[in-house]
């Protein structure tokens, strides 16, 4: 059996402690992974953190940027250790699946997603500091430039309290390392594998070990990263998250309530929307936070509602294993269960109608090979302020609402991201200036269609650095002339 | 098994046996047993003193349930034979509603001071004085620790954590309210030792433990032994404490409650890849590893199994209480001939319903 260790600066450590991963399916037991206590994290961050950053800072952007570029084809092809075996990246792909539930065909798909962002990293890099000369953060400054301009490092490590529900979220945190900030990651429980073998990959490409630690942990130890990294990514529902909203050290990743918006001046021509609709639904199995939970349409569109739930239907459970398979499956079918009873007892609240129901005749939940699916769901909410209209679950699920047009903005509430369909500059603008909208896709662009040098949730360049004002002789006396 | 550990066993269970006699005539004599097991007595259809003759026969009087404990009148535990000796009273932790008290007269001395004859003088210099950090309040470990210290010639200073104050914390998941008041205790603990040099024994919990040594190398503060217990301690703390944390420091591991005396660790020995393997003061108190579907099934050696615990003084009788944790059942060793258990941790199926260990 596979055991996957602690790895402390890149060194791995065996715990004592280790909790059993499971094959969703089966339940035959795929690997041990060991557990860091609390304390251990606490006494590496303590006395490592300045070195590991130091180590890590002696290298030129260029450098790590050369690195990640090494290390995106080493992800993607390699033959990487993945604890006490060597994985390809089929075998990666497997075991992932088998955990988490996730089909095949999107792992391989997420695999993409961060073989990209390494390759791309000095593009993204250019995105996150809106083409700052990278050589600022080796020097500390632009040097011989008539304008000085400094950025001051905020962190000697960063941590990431990690995701199981969509392995492509790793992205996210992939550019720490070309901006010389040290990873501490917390992966989820059921998916380790994709932050492992993110790390192999960037030993095997030559980044310093220092600048790589995992720590596989309980709360407690997810805490601890929290409480003493200078900066941190924190992945979490919406009761996770909570203690720590005010922090402004953490950057949360909560739901993310998207919405795909039909304007008035589209109404006319919803069908040729329909497509876009269903992909921010359904892609990547519907688990994410760019994921559309809500289709608002500022007036009616008789149809498009059924015709959205007929193609979101069509969408059938698949063996994991299918090249053609969309549905995550649950490694607990009672958790599919209790999600479909939560929609069932708030549809008893009136002011909301299951429009995908007539197609099941077997009901929501299906049970295959000992996994438990849930087919994709939409809901038309009569009453905006109906709960489903504002839920997010963790499969294709949706509201569908209509309002009036002068509302829709209004309405909306938070939307991490929200595609809005207008060809009317008047509703754009106003789509511009809407504060509950935090990235935007003006446009026939799916929700989760996400150009990493605009993260669609914060910017990592201004979570980790910091602009500072600076002056040297040679700046003083050009201001003085 | 060799011949002459069977030898041991089956002395030391003669002497169990012996003194379940001796505490059920005591207990359910109506001239020196207390209040309540007198009144338990009247509705049973037999008297104890006859009917029981050995730890097996405690069955005939059921589980003892903590909800016993749970609010008063406290006296109707006071055994009449003890009746006028100073009285304490000392509180569980509460962390699973309103808190179990007992009474206690010299239990905790006589306990400690058992406890206390096993530390080595390497460690634990006699003489030498203690620094508790952890909770006192209403517990039985702030009279008990200081007995310790003076029992061993030394003193007791004394900085103290409200483990219902970190326990609300916890619950509202406050965690930076959590760190200061970490600080706070730790800043205390901090500043004595920087004072008091005699100091050289130490006890506290598990995760005080861990933020003092974050703060200070545990040698440099000048410990040389570590007696560390309150809470659960996983094989892998074990390993972390003497590896990285205090390594060379004697590092004692115990499991108690108010309920019972004090459990203590076989020594350390490398072949027990750190598990820390916990004995129950015989005959003062029995553990037994049970089936936690069928608690009057003994569990086989290795396997794990629900703690039933039995506590046999004249002060307090409280027959195979059905404690909140598992282990594994323990083979007896040749410095303690009876059941141990290992790998001690909370009951799986309490373990989403239950905050334990926030000290």
């Amino acid at each position: 059996m596979l055991r996957l260790p602690i790895l402390r600066g890149g060194k791995p450590y065996h715990s004592l402690d280790a909790i059993q991963l499971k094959h969703v399916g089966t339940g035959e037991t795929v690997a041990l992974v060991s557990q860091a206590n609390a304390g251990l994290i606490a006494r590496d961050l303590i006395l490592n953190a300045r070195h590991n950053r130091q180590v890590l800072a002696q290298r030129s952007v260029s450098d790590l940027v050369a690195i990640s570029r090494r290390a995106a084809e080493l992800f993607m092809t390699g033959r990487l250790p993945m604890g006490d075996v060597v994985q390809g990246p089929d075998e990666f792909v497997a075991i992932q699946s088998a955990t988490t539930g996730v089909p095949r065909s999107l792992c391989h798909r997420n695999m993409e997603k961060i073989r990209h962002v390494l390759a791309e990293m000095e593009r993204i890099l250019m995105g996150l500091t809106r083409g700052l000369d990278l050589s600022v953060l080796d020097e500390g400054w632009n040097g011989n430039a008539a304008r000085p301009v400094s950025y001051l490092s905020q962190a000697d490590m960063l941590g990431a309290v990690l995701p199981s529900n969509s392995p492509g979220v790793h992205a996210l945190w992939l550019p720490a390392v070309a901006l010389k900030v040290p990873l501490v990651l917390r992966p989820g429980r059921q998916e380790p594998w994709t932050p492992y073998r993110i790390i192999q990959a960037f030993l095997a490409a030559g980044c310093p070990p220092e600048a790589l630690s995992f720590y596989p942990s309980d709360y407690a130890g997810a805490t601890e990263i929290l409480s003493r990294c200078h900066r941190s990514l924190f992945f979490g529902d919406a009761a996770t998250v909570k203690p720590w909203l005010h922090d402004r050290r953490i950057e949360l990743h909560g739901p993310g309530k998207s919405k795909v918006l039909l304007a008035p001046d589209q109404i006319s021509r919803w069908e040729d929307h329909v497509e876009i609709m269903a992909a921010s639904i359904a892609d990547n199995g519907g688990r994410s936070c760019v994921n559309a939970s809500g289709v608002w349409v500022g007036g009616k569109a008789p149809g498009l509602a059924e015709a959205l739930a007929r193609k979101l239907a069509a969408i059938e459970p698949l063996p994991l294993d299918h090249p053609e398979a969309r549905l995550a499956a649950f490694a607990d079918a009672s958790v599919a269960r209790r999600i479909s009873e939560f929609i069932d007892n708030h549809l008893q609240v009136p002011g909301a109608e299951d429009l995908t129901a007539p197609y099941y005749k077997d009901g929501r939940v299906v049970e295959m090979d000992g996994l438990g699916f849930l087919r994709p769901t939409l809901i038309r909410c009569t009453d905006p302020e109906h709960a489903l209209a504002s839920s997010e679950l963790l499969f294709p699920f949706a509201a569908y609402v209509e309002v009036p047009p002068a509302e829709l903005l209004e309405r909306i509430g938070p939307t991490l991201v929200g595609t809005v369909l207008t060809g009317d500059d008047r509703f754009a603008g106003a789509a511009m200036e809407c504060r509950h909208i935090e990235r935007l896709n003006l446009g026939s662009i799916p929700t989760g269609k996400v150009s990493w040098d605009q993260p669609h949730e914060g910017n990592l360049f201004e979570l980790l650095y910091h602009r500072r004002a600076f002056q040297n002789p040679a700046s003083a006396a050009s201001d003085a002339a | 098994m060799n011949a002459s550990l069977e030898k041991e066993i089956a002395a030391g269970r003669e002497r169990l046996d012996a003194h379940i006699r001796e505490m059920v005539r005591w207990h359910f004599n109506p001239d020196t047993g207390c209040e309540f097991w007198l009144n338990y007595a009247r509705k049973l259809d037999f008297d104890p003193r006859e009917a029981i003759r050995s730890y097996d026969d405690l069955k005939k009087l059921g589980h003892f349930q903590d909800e016993w404990l749970r609010g008063g009148p406290v006296r109707k535990w006071l055994p009449k034979g003890l009746e006028g000796q100073p009285l304490c009273v000392f509180e569980t932790g509460g962390s699973t509603g309103v808190p179990k008290t007992r009474i206690n007269i010299n239990d905790f001395r006589v306990d400690y001071e058992a406890f206390g004859d096993q530390l080595s003088d390497e460690g634990f210099p006699k003489g030498s004085d203690w620094l508790m950090l952890g909770p006192t309040g209403p517990r039985r470990l702030r009279l008990a620790i200081e007995h310790l210290a003076q029992y061993r010639g030394g003193m007791c200073f004394f900085v103290d954590l409200d483990p219902r104050w970190v326990n609300n914390l916890v619950k509202r998941q406050a965690w930076q309210e959590m760190d200061a008041y970490k600080d706070h205790v730790i800043n205390q603990a901090m500043k004595i030792m920087g004072a008091h040099p005699n100091i050289k024994c130490l006890f506290t919990t598990p995760k005080l433990l861990d933020a003092l040594s974050q703060r200070c190398p545990v040698e440099k503060l000048g410990f040389t032994g570590i007696f560390c217990g309150g809470t659960e301690m996983t094989a892998q703390f074990n390993r972390f404490v003497r590896e990285e944390l205090a390594p060379g420091i004697d590092f004692v591991p115990t499991y108690g409650n108010t309920l019972m005396g004090l459990a203590v660790a076989k020594p350390y020995e490398p072949a027990d890849n750190y598990a820390i393997i916990y004995y129950p003061p015989l005959p003062r108190a029995v553990f037994e590893i049970v089936n936690p579907d069928n608690l009057d099934e003994t569990v086989p050696y290795g396997a794990t199994g629900r703690v039933l615990l039995t506590t046999l003084t004249k002060e307090f009788f409280m027959p195979r209480f059905a404690e909140r944790d598992e282990g594994e059942r323990a083979a007896p060793c040749k410095r303690f001939p009876w059941d141990g258990v290992s790998n001690l941790g909370l009951l799986s199926s309490l373990k989403t319903s239950v905050v334990v260990g926030v000290y």
